[in-house]
């Protein structure tokens, strides 16, 4: 993205993948968003922090991405009555996060939408906790709040309320839909009920151990938020880790990734009236959990991935195990694919069900396996892939149908992809350490890591304080980008078909509420 | 169709065939007769997800695989609390769902036994507690039964449910040398 028509000149910010930094006014922040806009590209986070104790006032960064890598700007605005412009005219995904970084800042956009987001009424309003001055008081009660719905008025019309606690074994959220019959005139979610002030918690965390909150924003993507801290991390220090290192870490990614497909196809399955499929993928998921255990020492490879390196070698009678289960992965889950193509009943409800045209994803800018389920090709293995995605030459999944199909679709070629890319990392293993050591990290140092998850881009910024410890943390999972579109893709569908279409996009609450 | 026979001919009764050590073996018979003493009936539970990371339900939903086979002991996820003898409850509770667990709790009736889950609904774990969070599950509903772990794995659960039955067993018959909660 050039934005030098724009009198702006960008410097390079320490990250694995390519990206820029560049300071920015209010005028320059929303035409550098319209120049990405109208060159294709999208808008990845947007988060505020308090700087007043360095004399900085409060910052506004906002990441955007196009063909040629991240591009941050970077909006700074004294201490006192400010706000900035309403990106969400542009991007729509804006909209969420910045109520979200009024609610922990407080510092308001200038749109028309000021409706609390991760706010709940458990902590007093005018109170902003990422706010460096921000004490809690143990007196502050959980409370219940009143919120705006948009309500749809007409003959016949009525409302389901749903959640926060749902009826299966999900995290919470509440959804309201706005019904005629069984179909849904209009769907709006009301997230934040996870919130756990994660941001805030960083803060209290030591550099060299805020991986392991990491891996904890989203349990289902602990592989991607660690690795993505450890990015993070070792572009401030400026340290390249091993080789071994690296490929360590993308076998864990990828295993991530087929465990959380293959879960999801089973449920996909269920959520159609279709049991054989959940008994199927869910045994053959466990069967990669416990293959984790033996060679990782956890199911679900928490903690594997450290800053400078990872955890734990791979033995070698373990890549055997792992290269077999590849191979007999790949022959079960072509059979039961062949079932589940061939199932009329499951096609039925798998096809024309939850649809996101290209045209509107990419206009609302739908992200990551359902991006490229609406024909938004953009994979960071395949289009800024750091080592060892640069000698493995990943195959991106794709389709432009958009619907549930699609997004099964695209799951099923993703885990073979993945059981290819296992295999290949098994046999071409480099030989070497698995560690290197971090020096001591200088205060104020701001890096970027961003690791194509199994949902998404998972982004993670970072910025250093002074004797090793967090000054900000900002995690940033793609569902902020997806948990719009849903609203979209619903409507005009039957109430029944809603668990399926969302466990199609299976987000993450926690990931998002922070 | 015949795929699918074949398909699950070929698969085969993994619920046998899992390479389950020999205490988890007895862990399983142990739970069925503790059920059936204590409640003369099948367990059902409503698992309460009150802020967690989502890392301990993906082990809960592991818990209903064919290698576990949750239903085949007579345990059954259900819907609403109203149905349900047990609550599985994952944190730290986020004060945001406080109300929500609080209100969970007070539907689900006797004999309304707790089972917290995790590190986090421990202790509070990683996250504490905060100006968000209200840490452990105790804090929030009273608990009968903690399994740590970050996340549990399914077989830990497995105890964890089995011990909060054990908790509220009516005194075993004389001849019955079934073993306490401490040992199982």
């Amino acid at each position: 993205m050039n934005l030098s028509a724009l009198g702006l000149t960008a410097a390079t910010l320490p990250s694995a993948v390519p990206a820029r930094r560049v300071a920015a006014s209010s005028g320059q922040l929303l035409a550098a968003c319209r120049v990405c806009w109208e060159e294709g590209g999208r808008m990845l986070a947007l988060w505020l922090s308090d700087d007043r104790d360095r004399d900085r006032g409060f910052t506004l960064r906002v990441v955007l991405q196009d063909s040629d890598g991240l591009m941050l700007l970077e909006h700074t605005m004294p201490d006192g009555d400010v706000h900035y412009p309403d990106l969400s005219l542009i991007f729509p995904a804006a909209n969420r996060m910045q109520r979200a970084a009024f609610d922990l800042v407080g510092i308001p956009s200038d749109s028309d939408d000021q409706r609390p987001w991760l706010w709940l009424a458990s902590w007093p309003i005018d109170q902003f906790p990422l706010r460096r001055d921000f004490v809690a008081s143990p007196k502050w009660e959980p409370g219940q709040e009143e919120y705006a719905f948009v309500k749809v008025a007409g003959d016949g019309v009525h409302e389901i309320p749903v959640g926060p606690v749902h009826a299966g074994i999900i995290e919470p959220g509440h959804f309201r839909f706005q019904i005629v019959g069984e179909k849904v005139l209009r769907l709006e979610e009301r997230l934040g009920y996870t919130h756990k002030g994660v941001e805030k918690r960083f803060e209290a965390l030591p550099m060299d151990a805020g991986h392991r909150l990491a891996g904890r924003v989203s349990g289902d993507s602990t592989v991607a938020y660690a690795w993505a801290y450890a990015q993070a991390l070792e572009a401030i220090a400026d340290v390249s880790i091993p080789t071994r290192a690296a490929w360590l870490r993308a076998l864990v990614l990828e295993r991530e990734r087929v465990a959380n497909h293959l879960g999801d196809l089973g449920y996909l399955g269920n959520d159609g009236g279709f049991a054989f499929g959940l008994a199927q993928f869910s045994r053959l998921k466990e069967d990669v959990l416990r293959t984790n255990l033996v060679a990782f020492g956890h199911r679900l490879a928490m903690d594997h991935v450290i800053p400078g390196g990872v955890a734990r070698d791979l033995a070698p009678e373990h890549a055997v195990r792992i290269s077999d289960e590849c191979a007999a992965l790949e022959r079960e889950i072509r059979i039961i694919r062949d079932i589940y193509d061939e199932h009329a009943g499951l096609q039925d409800r798998f096809r024309t069900c939850g649809t996101v045209s290209p045209a509107l994803a990419a206009k609302l800018g739908l992200i990551g396996m359902a991006g490229r389920a609406s024909g938004q090709a953009h994979d960071l293995r395949c289009d800024f892939p750091v080592a060892p995605y640069d000698s493995l030459a990943v195959r991106k999944a794709g389709s432009a149908d958009g619907d549930v199909a699609a997004r099964v679709a695209v799951r099923f070629d993703e885990v073979r992809e993945s059981l290819r890319i296992i295999q290949n990392i098994v046999k071409a293993l480099p030989v070497g350490p698995i560690h290197e050591p971090l020096p001591a990290i200088p205060a104020y140092r701001q890096g970027l890591g961003i690791v194509e998850g199994w949902r998404g881009p998972v982004l993670l910024a970072l910025t250093s304080g002074p004797g090793g410890t967090i000054r900000r943390c900002h995690p940033h999972d793609p569902s902020w980008s997806n948990w719009p579109v849903i609203e979209h893709a619903v409507i005009g569908n039957i109430v029944p078909d809603f668990p399926l279409i969302n466990k199609s996009f299976n987000l993450s609450y926690s990931g998002h509420d922070l | 169709m015949l795929h699918i026979l074949r398909q699950i001919v070929r698969t085969g009764i993994k619920t046998e065939a899992a390479p389950a050590p020999a205490d988890e073996m007895v862990l399983v018979a142990r739970l069925q007769e503790k059920l059936l003493r204590t409640l003369g009936r099948a367990l059902t539970i409503r698992q309460v997800d009150a802020g967690s990371c989502n890392g301990c339900e993906l082990e809960i939903h592991a818990l209903g695989n064919p290698y576990y086979n949750l239903e085949g002991l007579g345990i059954k996820f259900v819907a609403s609390p109203r149905h349900a003898d047990m609550l599985l409850v994952t944190g730290p509770v986020s004060k945001h769902m406080a109300i929500a667990l609080r209100r969970t709790y007070d539907a689900t009736p006797e004999p309304k036994l707790v089972v917290a889950v995790g590190e986090c609904g421990c202790t509070g774990g990683i996250f504490g507690e905060s100006y968000a969070s209200m840490g452990r599950v105790g804090n929030v509903i009273p608990v009968d039964v903690e399994v740590p772990g970050c996340p549990p794995t399914p077989v830990a659960l497995l105890q964890g449910i089995l011990a909060a039955i054990t908790k509220h067993a009516p005194p075993a018959p004389p001849t019955d040398d079934a073993p306490s909660a401490s040992d199982s």
